[in-house]
């Protein structure tokens, strides 16, 4: 216990900590920040004024299309041939009709809670994955490579016990700082939604699949944090972690993509791990095959593949625990020196 | 007397694939007795920091028995870490940390009392400086706050492997007495350093590694005498009781030199028999010393690491002495 609480003190007393989580906030108080000027509420004011934009619309299109069929009209009594400048019957079909003209596209956009709440819980998961990931490395990192861990061993000799202990600390701490900034950053977009958008039909129902989604964001977050500090025990270097994500990230991202598109797979993108991670926060995302389409028969209907949550939490899951495995079983053996 | 540290045919052995087997360690012994201060010498590469590092639970042994304090290793380390102060091979420390802070961590890891970060601060003489990043520290001063890294948990066993590293002449004859201080108090302490006339100082007894096997240990005094070929000066109270002695210590058939004030005796295997002798014919012994043959010199004898003209000695080139445990069976030192 006494190496815990040591262990979180050493976490937040490390200037790379404080000062990511300084940028973490700032980043995430500016996002909501910007967002908050591009959302307008629809009062009735708002709405009554877009009326009167798309009746002023209406009425200079009416206008436009009077003065012309009217200059029609005059060049036809002066013998002129009309038809081609100006269509069958001097384009009367094409009088404008009110219903052409809706007001909605005067409106300004006004976000709505219920509806797209879920893009910024992947928005603010995305910026804490990162954050996790430095900070989880680097804690462990930084301390195989400034010998502070073998200090440390000198202390408490239990290897798997010191590993572990530093792992809760990251992952308790990361849990924390997502606890309290998600609870911030819904409530910045509750008052969004409240004072310049919309806040509708948020039913018990909704508010728990928000939550639900708000939870698989959080074990996102845990995993990248666990496995950045696994990756960092594994190679005795922050730089090590830092390095295996940007190779994972390319091999995954362009070099899975290139090789199932030259070999021609079916569904290549499930061999390639953004595809899990856009299922996660969606609960369900749809893979077309376009090859499988005959054109020539008209309209397509491509088939389809669908990964789910579940696939991606066994994709994630598994990744993450061989990940820990390895650094536990690595930490257990290795000669420190 | 009991044995603070133990080791028994400790073998560790490195593999590399390019260039096969070194064998790091080899069967190598050693015993440290309580409350001494226990010097560990050897050439560059002669295993060290290897045997450290091993008994301290950081490296894997191939073989061999361990024990600290009569707790076998490394089964029972966690019983007796709190008891094993130590510092390996210049220590490295966070950088971005203040000494204060690196010590406190360590202590509150370790649940000591946060006053003993300021005592040992204080022993080291980093008082001042404690709130200043590691980063900004000079060599002398980041082996200081090592040495009270080592200090802090107050340990039964203090283990420093060359704590003089880049400490000033100050420093190195604090550390000096704050060495015999300690051992004076009861702390046991194992010093590895290459310092030879420092350890020669401090040190009660020592023990010589080449290329990972023991080639001689004991008491300083011992060691130095098994190598200074038995030449021992005896001086009597009554200087005119010279002549006797010489007959006496002549018929007992040891060589006997005579000097105006004192005899130089040679071919001496146990010091302790010319005092009886001498005794048996009611002379007394005012001083009986092995002849100054320094640490130094014997230490180069016994690894064959002396400079030779013209030549460029080699790491690894030193004393191998025979399959583990034909050293230092005869006269329990020695090679
Ligand atoms: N990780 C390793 N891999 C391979 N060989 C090693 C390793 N660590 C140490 N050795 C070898 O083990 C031998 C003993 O090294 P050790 O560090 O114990 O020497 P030492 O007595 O402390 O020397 P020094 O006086 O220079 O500090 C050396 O030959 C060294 O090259
Ligand atoms: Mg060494």
């Amino acid at each position: 216990m006494s190496l815990y609480v040591t262990e979180l003190r050493r976490l937040f007393k490390r200037r790379l900590t404080r000062l990511l989580l300084v940028l973490l906030v700032l980043g995430l108080a500016g996002v909501a920040t910007a967002f908050s000027y591009s959302s307008h509420k629809l009062s009735p004011a708002v709405v009554a004024e877009a009326q009167a934009k798309a009746d002023a619309d209406y009425r200079q299109a009416t206008k436009d299309w009077e003065r012309t069929v009217a200059e029609c009209d005059a060049a036809a009594a002066r013998g002129e041939k009309t038809e081609e400048r100006y269509g069958p019957d001097c384009g009367r079909q094409w009088q404008p009709q009110p219903e052409m003209f809706d007001p909605k596209w005067h409106l300004p956009y006004q976000f709505d809670f219920r509806g797209e709440f879920g893009n910024f819980i992947a928005v603010f998961a995305g910026m804490l994955a990162l954050f996790a990931f430095i900070v989880g490395a680097s804690f462990v990192g930084a301390e195989w490579s400034t010998g502070g861990m073998m200090n440390l061993l000198l202390w408490r000799p239990k290897r798997l016990a010191v590993l572990a202990t530093k792992l809760a600390a990251v992952l308790s701490a990361v849990l924390g700082v997502s606890i309290v900034l998600g609870a911030l950053w819904t409530l910045a977009f509750w008052l969004i939604g409240t004072y310049r958008g919309s806040t509708a039909k948020m039913t018990s129902g909704a508010w728990q699949s928000t939550a639900i989604s708000g939870g698989r964001a959080l074990a996102l977050v845990l995993a990248v944090a666990a496995v950045a500090a696994a990756l960092a025990s594994l190679g005795r270097h922050t730089a090590m972690a830092l390095g295996a994500a940007v190779g994972l990230g390319v091999i995954s991202e362009i070099g899975i993509r290139i090789a199932v598109g030259l070999a021609g797979v079916r569904f290549g993108d499930r061999y390639v791990l953004s595809t899990y991670a856009m299922a996660w926060f969606e609960k369900q995302w749809k893979l077309l095959d376009y090859k499988s389409c005959d054109f020539a028969q008209g309209q397509c209907n491509p088939k389809e593949l669908l990964i789910t949550w579940q696939d991606s939490a066994l994709v994630f899951g598994v990744g993450t625990a061989l990940v820990l495995v390895a650094a536990f079983w690595l930490m257990r053996r290795r000669d420190i020196s | 007397m009991s044995a603070v540290l133990e080791i028994e045919g400790l073998r560790k052995t490195y593999r590399s694939r390019k260039r096969g087997v070194r064998h790091a360690l080899d069967g190598f012994d050693m015993r440290v007795e309580a409350g001494q201060v226990h010097g560990f010498l050897g050439p560059n590469g002669s295993g060290k920091t290897t045997t450290l590092r091993t008994l301290l639970g950081l490296i894997k042994p191939n073989g061999g028995r361990m024990a600290i304090l009569g707790q076998e290793l490394p089964h029972s380390l966690p019983v007796v870490a709190g008891q094993v102060g130590a510092i390996v091979e210049s220590p490295q420390f966070f950088p971005h940390f203040s000494a204060r802070d690196t010590l406190g961590l360590l202590a509150q890891a370790g649940e000591l009392p946060r006053q003993r970060v300021d005592e040992v601060l204080e022993l080291v003489g980093l008082r001042d400086r404690a709130g200043e990043r590691v980063k900004t520290y000079s060599l002398g001063m980041k082996q200081r706050l090592a040495v009270a890294s080592a200090l802090l948990k107050n340990p039964r066993l203090l283990i420093l492997d060359e704590p003089a590293n880049g400490l000033d002449p100050g420093g190195i004859r604090e550390m000096r007495s704050l060495m015999r201080d300690l051992a004076a108090a009861g702390m046991t302490v194992v010093l590895s350093s290459h310092i030879l006339g420092e350890i020669q100082l401090i040190c009660d007894s020592v023990t010589i590694i080449s290329l990972g096997r023991r080639v001689a240990f004991g008491p300083v005094e011992q060691v130095l005498a098994a190598h200074s070929q038995g030449t021992v000066r005896v001086r009597l109270e009554a200087v005119t009781d010279l002549p006797k002695a010489a007959d006496t210590l002549t018929r007992a058939g040891i060589r006997v030199g005579t000097e105006p004030d004192h005899l130089l005796l040679t071919g001496v295997d146990k010091p302790a028999t010319v005092s009886r002798l001498l005794a048996e014919q009611g002379l007394y012994v005012s001083e009986l010393t092995p002849v100054a043959v320094d640490l130094e010199s014997v230490f180069l004898e016994l690894t064959a690491t002396a400079p030779v003209p013209g030549q460029h000695r080699q790491v690894d080139q030193s004393t191998k002495v025979g399959e583990p445990g034909t050293a230092g069976t005869g006269g329990g030192w020695g090679a």
